[in-house]
């Protein structure tokens, strides 16, 4: 047999003869490891994996390395159980971070709803959800997040309509998350779109831009009649506590009063008594000694002591010359 | 040889053309019917999987399974009190039996169009004929406010005695819509009002309304602090007078029980010599009131000096 050549860029190369049997060995070899590699796939551990067979589910498969019919019999679907979905109504953040950025697209068609009086508030709002129910969610409903959403809305609505203006923006916010919640997780389930509801967060509820200086005067007088009662009752807590002291102030000084009373009319007593007991015993020498000894106090403080004999007239002069002093 | 190699070679693709012919796979999310030269036979498959169909003569059109949406434009329609304001409802609907939707409808674009004008004329007729708090409202729930609210935008409305509400009203929708459906192999599944909002000129209203009725709330708040403040005032007075009137009161009692308590101590005392006490209260006087500018005149009489003028007694 003629050994084959080939002509590269004008030079003859001869190529070497091979086996036929190992040509068609390696071919199925390398078959083989295709069929071998393209029938393995991995489910990472938040995940399960959705097999079909010609298109019909066969079964869910936990996180790990599975096999499956290649070549297009077996097909699967790896669905994030266990992620968090979040979706935003009535405003879109651009870019999550310490500073975050939202976009500044008017979305007030979505947020700008009526409340149970009639009034019409932007409510901003997120829902955090989860897949439930794999299966469900990839064969029961086409296009899910706009369904989501439709039906978000119109609970949303629906929750809102039937409060007042008031509960929307301060009074209710809790309430409202949620009834909507629970609300919401019902028409999900009853579409069987296999999400579940975490939680509905309402984020900024605000009157309608023309409307919003009205609500800040209503805040601002909040604030003043905040203000106003707490410089009353400064004033009051001034006074009362003061007046409390000053109270006790009388009352004390009266107890004061009472026991210097009291104290010095037992001691008079006590010393009138006793004076009183040595002087029955001698009344009249006691009465003249008592005399003398206080005029012998008194006398020699006085200013001046005239001693006029019964019998002398004309006094009235003497003691004219004597005033001059200037005596009161 | 060389022969035999294509005779292989052409058996292999008729056969895999053959197969391609007899066998088609159905997802979950897909249902079909099978047309023998356009004309429809046999029964939906709604099956998924592996299905088998005479090949050439047979071909697979397929449709979708799940539930589809649909989702109308915003329509402007008046309310029973001729308010009017835009209304957007959504409906979810499926193919139920996918060979009359091929015979009645075709496909899906035509079969949007059909719904377009089934729900819009059943949500018309129903949001004209209720009132807007219908629409609006969903229960008869108290609702609480800081004023009153009984008169709204639109005049004075019974916010608190709706007679349906959203929820019944949609339900009212989708029962018409169903009724005016003719048999198109579609089911509808439920029709829902997504949004209201007023109409530009009735929004106009509505906030002027509302800033109304947010002066009425500032103004209350501001009275209400004004008398507040004028109740502590008064309470701060009252207080005052009563705290030190109370001293007032607690300080003369005990004075008086003093002054009661020193004259019984007094009188038990001085009673028992009531001339020597009166002897030496007077001579205690004399010591208080003859002071360094008392000039006294004695006369020679007097007791204290009766032995000046004479010895004897």
């Amino acid at each position: 047999m003629a050994k084959k050549t080939i002509n590269v860029g004008g030079e003859i190369v001869e190529i070497p003869d091979i086996n036929k049997n190992v040509v068609v060995m390696a071919v199925i070899v390398i078959l083989g490891l295709i069929f071998l590699f393209s029938g393995f796939y991995k489910v990472d551990a938040s995940e399960v994996g959705i097999i079909q067979r010609f298109g019909k589910y066969v079964e869910t498969t936990s996180p790990g390395l599975h096999f499956k019919f290649p070549f297009g019999i077996d097909k699967v679907t790896r669905i994030a159980i266990e992620r968090n979905f979040k979706q935003e109504f009535g405003f879109q953040t651009l870019q999550a971070g310490v500073r975050t950025q939202y976009s500044r697209a008017d979305y007030s068609d979505i947020s700008l709803m009526l409340t149970g009086d009639l009034s019409s508030v932007l409510v901003k709002w997120i829902i955090q959800y989860k897949v439930q129910d794999p299966v469900k969610y990839l064969f029961n409903v086409r296009n899910v997040e706009e369904t989501l959403r439709d039906v978000t809305e119109a609970v949303m609505r629906l929750v809102v309509g039937d409060h007042s203006v008031d509960e929307v923006i301060s009074l209710s916010r809790q309430d409202i998350e949620i009834q909507s919640t629970e609300l919401l997780q019902v028409f999900l389930d009853e579409f069987e779109t296999g999400l579940f509801v975490e939680n509905i967060r309402l984020q900024n509820v605000d009157p309608p831009e023309p409307v919003q200086p009205a609500f800040n005067e209503v805040n601002q007088a909040v604030q003043e009649k905040e203000r106003i009662v707490n410089e009353a009752e400064t004033a009051y807590n001034k006074v009362v506590p003061q007046a409390k002291g000053q109270r006790q102030q009388m009352i004390s000084q009266a107890e004061g009063y009472f026991e210097n009373r009291v104290n010095r009319a037992k001691g008079d007593a006590e010393r009138f008594i006793s004076i009183l007991r040595e002087y029955s015993k001698a009344k009249d020498v006691t009465r003249k000694r008592l005399y003398l000894e206080t005029m012998l106090t008194v006398m020699p403080n006085l200013k001046g002591t005239f001693i006029v004999d019964e019998d002398q007239k004309g006094l009235v002069p003497l003691m004219q010359l004597n005033e001059r002093g200037g005596a009161k | 040889m060389k022969a035999t190699r294509m005779l292989i070679s052409i058996g292999g693709f008729l056969i895999f053309i053959l197969a391609n012919q007899c066998f088609y796979t159905l997802d979950e999310t897909e249902q079909a019917i099978i047309l023998e030269f356009g004309k429809p036979v046999g029964k939906s498959i709604t099956d998924a999987g592996l299905h088998f169909k005479v090949p050439f003569i047979q071909k697979v059109t397929v449709f979708d399974k799940r539930f589809l949406e649909w989702d109308g434009d915003a329509k402007q329609v008046p309310t029973a009190e001729k308010t009017y304001i835009w209304v957007d409802t959504f409906a979810r609907w499926r193919i139920a039996d996918p060979l009359k939707f091929y015979q009645r409808v075709t496909n899906e674009i035509s079969a949007q169009s059909r719904l377009d004008d089934i729900i819009n004329s059943a949500v018309r007729t129903f949001v004209s004929e209720n009132l807007l708090i219908e629409l609006v409202r969903n229960s008869n729930r108290e609702l609480q406010s800081s004023i009153d609210i009984s008169v709204t935008a639109l005049g004075v409305v019974a916010i608190d005695s709706i007679q349906f509400g959203r929820e019944n009203i949609n339900e009212m929708i989708l029962r018409k819509a169903k009724e005016a459906m003719p048999d198109f192999g579609i089911q509808l599944f439920d029709v829902r009002i997504k949004r209201i909002n007023y109409s530009e000129q009735v929004q106009k209203k509505v906030y002027e309304r509302m800033i109304s009725e947010r002066h009425r709330i500032a103004e209350k708040f501001r009275s209400e602090g004004q008398g507040l403040k004028a109740e502590i005032d008064g309470k701060r007075q009252k207080e005052l007078q009563r705290i030190t009137s109370e001293g007032y009161r607690r300080a003369e009692e005990i004075k008086g029980h003093a002054d009661a308590e020193a004259t019984k101590i007094y009188a038990e005392a001085f009673g028992k010599d009531p001339e020597f006490y009166s002897f030496l209260q007077t001579l205690e006087s004399y010591k208080t009131t003859l002071k360094d500018n008392t000039t006294l005149i004695l006369s020679t009489d007097s007791e204290f000096l009766k032995y000046l003028k004479d010895i004897r007694p």
